[in-house]
């Protein structure tokens, strides 16, 4: 057994494999499937400090290698995360990350101060990249300036691991890292979804309410590569990698890509099981190459 | 109710018209327990441009025999490819998912069973449950024409059955909800699955009668178990919901349809 251990901002995570916000709802959704506690860590659904309904349906479209969605961060609010959710999770033994959203700098902030009371939740993510919602979000994290005032206000509020999750939808991704690493943060998580779009030929209307939606799945992974390889030389925080990892051999290209750990997203859907097999695959890549540890192959690119 | 992933495998694939078909499964294991409305979660094996699994409703479970059926629309790549399927192929499942029919408090209850279209599916389930429970359910079936009528056979064996055809080629011409029985007969209970148009009819035509009503929906959705949030319905008292975890199956008073 290879030593899978990695560490991420102030938590030390018994492996790299983590699961993405937004679908994996709390965790408690995926028991019947395998022991949660087995993960690196868990990133829990988008939360806000109000209540969010969302957008309204269809929020879906299903694209030859992945998936269209504009679900628009419908949550239930910070207080009832905490209040009904946050007690049934505090004991399972894996770092529990509460991915934070708001629209003004002021919610994050007092999202933020919320979660901050919560002694079991490791960590949080700064979501600055949802593209489904009209106020905040997305519009945060495509530019270095705004990006690096949400994380300035959340960092003096918040002192434990502070991960920003980056959004694609730019010219230059190393320009908001560097921008959130000045600022305080422990880690850049990347990449939210694309922005994107789906059309309905015969009825000649756009399939999803919102029009635009946000792509995920195997077919973005090149860029997620791409990105996640310029960001790892960009900062030196550890980040974080995601976009259509669907198995091990997936999660191993990121991690040589540079990513000190990696995030398993739109592939719970389809194999609500991929997140442990992925840890698996990766213990015995790791042994059939004679690696003592998952560190000596992060960041191993031989280019 | 536990959900499992599972491989089974395809002991007969059954043709039944040019449009559907009749898929029939079983597993070494025992299969889990499953309840009528409750639906599974298909892997489309060999289909390039099928990403996500594809929810199907229950159309029959056996525990006997250990088998669980399901009647298949073609309509995209994903169902036209689980058509090519063979006895002795693997298939991959999560199962059960979502909720049920709720049953009417004791067997003296009338209860109509309407169907449209792959609508029928659950509806075979349901009816055969009921009648185990005592009922003796009414079966209320449409489709364009008589080719379109599906496991007519196998509803006989549970209820009484009716029809309706847009072309007047078996049973009464019109819609479901044109149907006479619904003007000559009292019912207590109405149940529906189909057409989102027929749905919201039905829902009219027992509001208008102030009789209970269940649709159940079939929703676009990614996951099938409650974590991706697409395939939501707008609520009286929840806001948005899951289709996948809070339904398919509700009571017509629980949604915003303006009916």
């Amino acid at each position: 057994m290879a030593d899978l251990s990695v560490k991420i901002g102030q938590l030390d995570l018994k492996n790299p494999v983590m699961t993405a916000s937004g679908t994996f709802g709390f965790g408690e959704e995926f028991s019947d499937f395998f022991d949660i506690s087995r993960l690196g860590g868990y990133i829990v659904k988008g939360t806000t400090f109000a209540p969010r309904q969302g957008n309204a349906y269809p929020r879906m479209a299903e694209t030859p290698a992945g998936m269209l969605n504009a679900v628009g961060l419908q949550n239930k609010g910070v207080h009832y995360f905490a209040d009904e959710i946050y007690p049934r999770l505090k004991n399972i033994d894996s770092h529990l990350i509460v991915n934070v959203s708001g629209s003004t700098i002021e919610d994050y902030v007092a999202c933020t101060v919320k979660i901050a009371e919560l002694d079991n939740v490791s960590g949080i993510e700064l979501n600055i990249s949802c593209p489904n919602v009209k106020q905040g979000g997305m519009a945060f994290g495509t530019c270095a300036c705004s990006a690096g005032d949400v994380v300035k206000a959340v960092r003096k509020v918040y002192p434990k691991t502070l991960i920003v999750k980056l959004s694609p939808n730019v010219t230059d991704i190393t320009e908001i890292a560097r921008a959130a690493e000045a600022e305080g943060a422990d880690s850049v998580s990347l990449i939210n979804t694309l922005l994107g779009m789906a059309i309905d030929a015969d009825k000649r209307r756009p399939i999803l309410s919102t029009v635009t939606g946000g792509l995920s799945g195997p077919c973005v992974k090149p860029i997620a590569l791409r990105m996640v390889w310029q960001t790892a030389r960009a900062v030196k925080i550890p980040v974080i990698g995601l976009g259509g990892i669907m198995n091990w051999r997936d999660a191993v290209e990121f991690l040589l890509a540079g990513a000190t750990a990696v995030q398993i997203g739109t592939a719970n859907f389809i194999d609500p099981e991929v997140s442990v097999k992925v840890i698996d695959g990766l213990n015995e890549y790791l042994n059939k190459n004679g690696y003592k540890s998952v560190n000596e192959i992060i960041g191993a690119l031989d280019v | 109710m536990k959900k499992h992933v599972m491989d089974l495998s395809v002991t007969e694939n059954v043709s039944l018209n040019a449009n559907y078909f009749l898929l029939k499964l079983t597993s070494d294991q025992k299969l889990p327990d499953m309840l009528p409305a409750q639906f599974v979660e298909v892997k489309v094996e060999g289909s390039p441009n099928t990403f996500l699994r594809r929810p199907i409703s229950i159309n029959n479970y056996i525990p006997e025999t250990n088998e669980l059926w399901l009647l298949v629309q073609k309509v995209g790549d994903g169902t036209h490819t689980l058509g090519k399927l063979n006895a002795g192929d693997n298939l991959n499942l999560v199962l059960p998912l979502g909720n049920s029919f709720s049953l009417p408090e004791n067997a003296s209850k009338s209860v109509v069973l309407i169907g449209g279209g792959v609508g029928t599916a659950p509806m075979l389930f349901w009816g055969k449950y009921l009648k185990e429970r005592g009922f003796t359910p009414n079966f209320l079936l449409g489709a364009r024409s008589a080719s379109d009528l599906l496991q007519l056979d196998e509803f006989q064996k549970y209820g009484s059955v009716y029809t309706t055809t847009e072309d007047g080629s078996h049973g009464e011409k019109g819609y479901v909800t044109q149907h006479s029985i619904l003007q000559n007969q009292q019912f207590d209970h109405v149940y529906t699955c189909g057409p989102k148009p027929m749905m919201v009819a039905v829902a009219k035509y027992a509001k208008s009668k102030a009789i209970s009503c269940e649709v159940s929906l079939e929703n676009t959705m990614a996951c099938g178990f409650g974590v991706c949030l697409c395939c939501v319905e707008n609520t009286v008292n929840k806001g948005n919901v899951c289709v996948c975890t809070e339904g398919p199956v509700f009571n017509i008073t629980d949604l915003q349809w303006q009916i």
